[in-house]
């Protein structure tokens, strides 16, 4: 840990204070999700719940969001929105880059028949708009947060496909990769061994920059209505419903969409900042 | 008994959009236990190809690979894929021309020699690989051989990843290291240094080597036998000696009339032409079109002329004695 905040790349990241502060950002909202219940006053109020009495009240001191319309603080139910949120682009990514790096792996090494299925078929999935194959996906199945995952992932590994295949394309002709095949390495070695760890910051700087745009894909998801459903709190559906109480109860839609801003800000602002350090192209 | 190495007939043809391209005509040339063996010839006259294609690196969908590669009489070429890994991990390796780009960035240089020689069979566990490691490095005259195998790639100079390769390439105590103009990409000294290492270290593990180079200074020095290459095809075979004191094809010839000297009068003289197009590269001697004595008769592939004291030429001038100079352009 020391041995990282005394590295040439930390120096050159903290010089940018953009990247610190895409970095906070991160740290903080990530400490926030998994803390939820023991940072939050009213941990209860992340489920179905309902304090008429309190209904709808402006933020105060002790609703510093104020509440929604059945009177659960809406503060609450950003941090637990938080969870989702970052829950869903953990199984997104985990799903969808596997799949992706393996395909763009196979199809830049082969090469050949095996090249053109996988990349037209990733053509095709690329030139379909991203919302759209998504909303169609749950239309055709049903509008839960499994649902949502897998119709987002559908819709994500291409991209890796994409840029692990460009990448494999240019590595496989260097030198080091024949000489791995002189020295008799398997397939399988030479694809995620030595041609791997070289796409490495190129991957992790896409990661982080995606972890963002699938919070923000998923949110316009349930802000359609498609994704996560009720009691289970979401960033985008908050806003959805805010929207209905404009502009009078304010608070109900500008609060979750700024937290949403501010997550898919902070995860962007890191990326860049790895990209400059890592000194990627994307 | 047979060669250690021998490659007969070796033919590569690349399927274009605009033809078939006819890089390797014929290659053949074969290789004894301790021997060093050089090819020379300019530039895009398939050497490395050569070499790549003994080594099975020649993947390309496009590609047609005839012919016959044989180690100690074993036919590699119709080995299956998991057989000719073993024999590349064990009994063939090879050191190639730019030190920095044939480690991979990514890992120490001791993970890197550690894996080769795992995968070679070199040592039973993991711990005994890396102290084999780091005896490699000491016999390629690391002096801080501790350093050298926590550092990654760029942390080393050209010289000492040069030297890493060749400890690689010796690790597992191969027949024969194919040498694709080793130290070439660095400066002149430590190229000397470079090639003396390679052949006292080859010399000591008893290993056959076949040097690829443009220069022939190199061979002179490092080389007991020489092929010399013209567009895919041999065109001479001599021992080092004979090739110098005696060159008999008119490329050879043009070859050594080309070398700067200090000495001597006047400027070397280039080869007038280019390299032929492969697309449609002469029937014949693919020589001819930039041969002072072409005649007729060098549109029919040329005759490999044995003229003894393993000297044999691939030119219709050698027939019956009569070699070019006695002839005058």
């Amino acid at each position: 840990m020391i041995a990282l905040f005394e590295s040439e790349g930390w120096r050159r990241f903290a010089a940018n204070p953009l990247s610190l502060a895409g970095m906070s950002i991160v740290v903080a909202v990530l400490f926030v999700a998994v803390f939820a219940p023991f940072i939050t006053p009213y941990p209860k109020h992340a489920a179905a719940f309902v304090d008429i009495l309190n209904a709808s009240q402006a933020p105060s001191a002790q609703h510093l969001f104020g509440t929604d319309v059945v009177g659960r603080d809406l503060l609450t139910r950003v941090i637990f929105g938080y969870r989702v949120s970052l829950l869903l682009s953990v199984v997104v990514l985990v799903i969808a880059v596997p799949i992706g790096v393996t395909l763009g792996l196979v199809a830049g090494y082969f090469g050949g028949l095996i090249e053109n299925v996988i990349m037209r078929v990733t053509d095709v999935f690329l030139a379909i708009p991203p919302l759209v194959l998504a909303m169609a996906i749950i239309g055709f199945l049903e509008p839960t947060l499994m649902n949502a995952m897998i119709a987002v992932s559908a819709m994500w590994w291409p991209w890796y496909t994409r840029l692990i295949y460009n990448m494999t394309r240019s590595i496989r002709t260097e030198d080091y990769v024949a000489a791995a095949q002189v020295v008799g390495s398997s397939k399988a070695h030479i694809l995620f061994r030595e041609i791997l760890p070289n796409c490495g910051p190129s991957l992790l700087t896409k990661m982080t920059l995606d972890f963002g745009f699938v919070i923000l894909i998923a949110s316009s998801l349930s802000f359609l209505g498609l994704g996560v459903q009720p009691p289970t709190p979401d960033l985008g559906s908050m806003v959805a419903d805010g929207g209905d109480y404009l502009p009078d109860y304010w608070w109900l839609a500008v609060f979750p969409g700024v937290a949403i801003l501010l997550v898919v800000l902070g995860f962007n602002l890191l990326g860049d900042g790895l990209r400059d350090v890592l000194d990627v192209e994307l | 008994m047979s060669s250690l190495l021998e490659v007969s007939n070796l033919n590569l043809r690349f399927q274009l959009h605009d033809g078939v391209a006819h890089i390797l005509r014929d290659i053949s040339l074969k290789i004894e236990r301790a021997e060093r063996v050089a090819i020379v010839g300019e530039s895009g006259c398939g050497k490395s190809l050569t070499v790549r294609a003994i080594l099975g690196l020649i993947r390309q969908k496009r590609a047609r690979l005839q012919g016959s590669i044989r180690l100690e009489g074993t036919e590699l070429m119709s080995l299956k894929p998991r057989a000719w890994r073993a024999v590349r991990g064990s009994r063939l390796s090879m050191v190639f021309q730019d030190p920095m780009t044939a480690l991979n960035p990514v890992f120490t240089i001791k993970d890197q020699l550690v894996e080769v020689i795992l995968r070679g069979g070199g040592a039973g566990s993991r711990k005994a690989a890396r102290a084999l490691a780091r005896d490699l490095l000491e016999q390629v005259a690391v002096a801080d051989p501790d350093r050298v195998l926590h550092a990654y790639p760029f942390q080393l100079s050209g010289g000492l990843a040069q030297r890493v390769l060749i400890s690689m390439a010796l690790a597992n105590r191969p027949d024969v290291v194919l040498a694709d103009e080793p130290g070439s990409a660095l400066d002149v000294t430590v190229q000397e240094q470079t090639l003396q290492l390679m052949r006292d270290l080859t010399n000591e593990a008893g290993a056959a080597v076949l040097l690829i180079t443009h220069n022939l200074g190199v061979v002179r020095e490092f080389a007991h036998r020489v092929y010399v290459m013209y567009a895919g095809t041999i065109v001479e075979e001599a021992a080092v000696e004979t090739l110098f004191s005696n060159p008999i094809h008119p490329y050879t010839r043009a070859l050594l009339e080309a070398v700067p000297r200090l000495s001597g009068d006047g400027l070397p003289r280039p080869i007038d032409g280019i390299v032929p197009d492969y697309l449609a590269a002469p029937a014949g001697c693919r020589f001819s079109p930039r041969c002072a004595w072409a005649q007729p008769d060098c549109g029919n592939p040329p005759p490999t002329i044995d003229l003894g004291g393993g000297q044999r030429v691939a030119c219709v001038l050698a027939e019956a004695g009569k070699s070019p100079q006695e002839r005058t352009p």
